[in-house]
């Protein structure tokens, strides 16, 4: 496919930075307060995306990439979060706006899918009319019109027999056709931005590259821009134009999808890629990284990976690391970060 | 890996009765079909064929790997091997003695010899109990006093990881997902059982989290001498920790084999289909093509002959008319139920190399 090769190699940096990036997110803290305790699930994020870009936010449990991505779309419960710090999306100021105006934004110029379809979509109505349902309130047009648009986004994302599937209901699809259905839902209304919360992983190994491959297509087809979450190092390979590595809240690693995965200058990003199994490890101890993520009720002195971390030394616990800019545009908030590869350190 | 499996055998352990060259389990035609009931009446309107004659055997001291998709069976496969639910037809022997019947062994030896870990560990935890006392559990059920039992547990815990001065105390919802999997673990062992079932043990967990509890098995295998079943829709986890693997696909088994024939060399159609797709870790190697197209179909009207003719590149008139036999390939540890691999079989690609 000659098309979808230039569409992966196009220049996104000399194309697109003549104008102000699409999403806009600085310092962005979540805090979860509660009676007995207060979480602070996401601790100062800062980062930009130009249209039709695809951002991976890779992390494990616990990191903050979904508490990030719903602050984003403004699906925090309001009387339990504190919510700091500046995030845009197009001409939209998200942190000031209204819930009403809010209301009008999510599912036209933003789309969120997740998940686990079944919990997503609707039971009690069929795919065509949860499309249509959408399509109606945000382009007001009539239920003839927003069928036939339902139908053409079924299309769009590879359903086989849509004329069928539009009067199906979730339950009688199987789990690949669902998770397409959500797609067209969230596509229904050509979005500039797709947010996309593990849309992947709870499908089986041959169902997954599918939809991977049928998302990155559609993105480039509808030039939206993207951000996914995923724990998954293999998925972010796969779809990522650039990667986010987020631990305890922060994000610790960022830059180009080959650059981070191939090159990691954090050691977080370095562990996760070696604790990553595959075949040719057979027979050997994996380098798995020890201990388990921060608790995010306490307050944590300087660098939160430095109790995990191999690289440690009596620095790492003074301030929180500074992101360190590489000429590349890749940046890791480590102390060591852009002083020499991490694999040739020696071990500890 | 094979020279650690025989390097275990070669020990001498008390328990083994039926030598070193009996397998420890031989699954032999089991079968599952579950009714699905409908109608005023509740009456069977068809059937859910799970586990449709699947016949194996797990070598002392191996791993074997099963994978397949969700819906192919591996579950129900690995609850009927521990007589969870009850078999509708097929035996087992567990090394040598058949399982039920008047001259095998009862289902408690079974369960004291074969032991399970199952996906989710929180909800495979009793809430309301420490967890030490959790792993204490069967073994004072199998009649070991309270002192000895609680120390047992608390053995456990080390061997495990988790420090008993520290988390035997503790209840199921004070740790994490990793840790209540190594508290899994432990009770597993606490019968000192000669087999573990592991159905997607490591599934949940985050990957460094994954990689700490992949080496722990590593070294509990080498330390109470244990043969693993491992069951996983990671295709990646298998192929590092089985020493052969078995390919499952809407109920049967497709094909069984050394973990490098398989990974190397797959003869199954299906088999081929779900190594390619495997994700790589190198951006530059993305792939714009899917191996195979569709969902796994419903296991509730199975297509006729070979299952997975609806999904084959290369299916021709024979697939559907016959259903392909699990036969051996060049080498003879390896079989695969395709047509395409055995000669003779009418189809056009039969005996062919590929």
């Amino acid at each position: 496919m000659p098309l979808d090769a230039a569409v992966m190699e196009r220049p996104v940096e000399v194309v697109m930075k003549t104008q102000p990036p699409l999403v806009d997110v600085r310092d962005l803290s979540v805090k979860f307060v509660s009676r007995e305790s207060t979480n602070s699930a996401v601790n100062g994020v800062t980062f930009d995306l130009q249209a039709g870009e695809v951002l991976c936010i890779i992390g494990e449990s616990g990191s903050g990439k979904s508490v990030t991505m719903r602050a984003l779309m403004k699906l925090l419960p309001p009387n339990r979060t504190k919510i700091s710090g500046h995030m845009r999306v197009g001409a939209h100021d998200i942190t000031r706006m209204s819930e009403s105006d809010m209301r009008a934004v999510r599912g036209s110029q933003i789309s969120m899918i997740f998940q686990e379809p079944m919990t997503a979509l609707d039971p009690v109505y069929t795919i065509g009319d949860q499309i249509a349902e959408t399509v109606m309130r945000h382009e007001h047009c009539s239920r003839a019109d927003a069928m036939a648009r339902a139908l053409e986004l079924l299309q769009l994302v590879r359903v086989p027999s849509p004329e069928r599937r539009l009067k199906a209901y979730p339950h009688e699809l199987s789990g690949g056709l669902r998770q397409r259905a959500m797609i067209a839902v969230a596509l229904s209304c050509k979005p500039d931005l797709l947010l996309a919360d593990e849309p992947t992983t709870a499908l089986d190994a041959t169902v997954q590259i599918q939809v991977l491959i049928l998302l990155r297509k559609l993105q480039q087809e509808l030039g939206m821009a993207m951000i996914f979450v995923t724990h998954d190092l293999g998925v972010a390979a796969q779809i990522a134009d650039k990667v986010a590595v987020m631990y305890a809240g922060r994000i610790v690693e960022y830059g180009k999808v080959s650059d981070v995965l191939m090159h990691p200058q954090h050691p977080y990003t370095l562990g996760m890629l070696a604790s990553t199994v595959h075949g040719n490890m057979r027979g050997q101890e994996i380098e798995a990284i020890p201990g388990s993520p921060p608790d995010l009720r306490r307050q944590i002195q300087g660098c939160s990976f430095t109790p995990r971390c191999k690289f440690a030394v009596k620095d790492c616990l003074a301030a929180p690391p500074p992101a360190v800019q590489l000429e590349n545009g890749q940046y890791a908030a480590c102390i060591r970060a852009g002083k020499g590869a991490l694999s040739a350190a020696p071990q500890a | 890996m094979i020279l650690t499996a025989s390097a275990t055998i070669d020990q001498l352990d008390e328990r083994d009765r039926g030598g070193k060259r009996q397998p420890m389990l031989i699954a032999d035609k089991l079968k599952k079909y579950f009714p699905i009931r409908g109608g005023v009446l509740q009456r069977q309107i068809g059937e859910v064929k799970a586990v449709d004659e699947v016949s194996f055997s797990v070598l002392k001291g191996e791993t074997l790997g099963i994978v397949g998709e969700s819906g192919c069976g591996k579950s129900t496969l690995a609850r009927l091997l521990m007589n969870l639910i009850e078999k509708d037809a097929g035996e087992l022997i567990f090394d040598g003695d058949p399982v039920g019947g008047v001259r095998g062994i009862t289902l408690r030896e079974l369960r004291r010899n074969m032991q399970m870990v199952f996906q989710d560990s929180y909800s495979s935890l009793n809430p309301r109990l420490p967890v030490q006392d959790s792993i204490a559990y069967g073994p004072r059920v199998h009649g070991m006093d309270k002192a000895t039992a609680k120390k047992l547990a608390a053995d456990l815990l080390d061997k495990v990881g988790l420090r008993a001065a520290m988390f035997g105390a503790r209840y199921p919802h004070e740790l994490s997902g990793g840790q209540k999997q190594r508290v899994n673990i432990a009770r597993a062992l606490a019968l000192n059982p000669r087999m573990l079932i592991l159905d997607e043990a490591v599934s949940a967990l985050d990957k460094s989290v994954e990689a700490q509890v992949l080496n722990l098995l590593a070294h509990l295998k080498r330390e109470f001498n244990l043969t693993y079943l491992f069951i996983s829709h990671d295709l990646n986890v298998v192929q590092y920790i089985s020493d052969r693997v078995l390919v499952m696909y809407l109920g049967q088994v497709v094909e069984i084999g050394p973990v490098d024939d398989i990974y190397n060399a797959p003869r199954h159609p299906y088999s081929r289909a779900l190594l390619e797709s495997r994700l790589s870790m190198d951006p530059a190697e993305r792939v714009t093509e899917p191996p195979i197209s569709g969902d796994p179909p419903n296991p509730i009207n199975p297509p006729s002959g070979c299952r997975f003719r609806t999904r084959c590149a290369f299916a021709e008139d024979v697939c559907a008319s016959r259903v392909p036999a699990l036969g051996a390939v060049s080498n003879k540890d390896h079989f695969v139920a395709c047509h395409m691999a055995s000669a003779g079989s009418g189809h056009s690609k039969a005996g062919l190399a590929h």
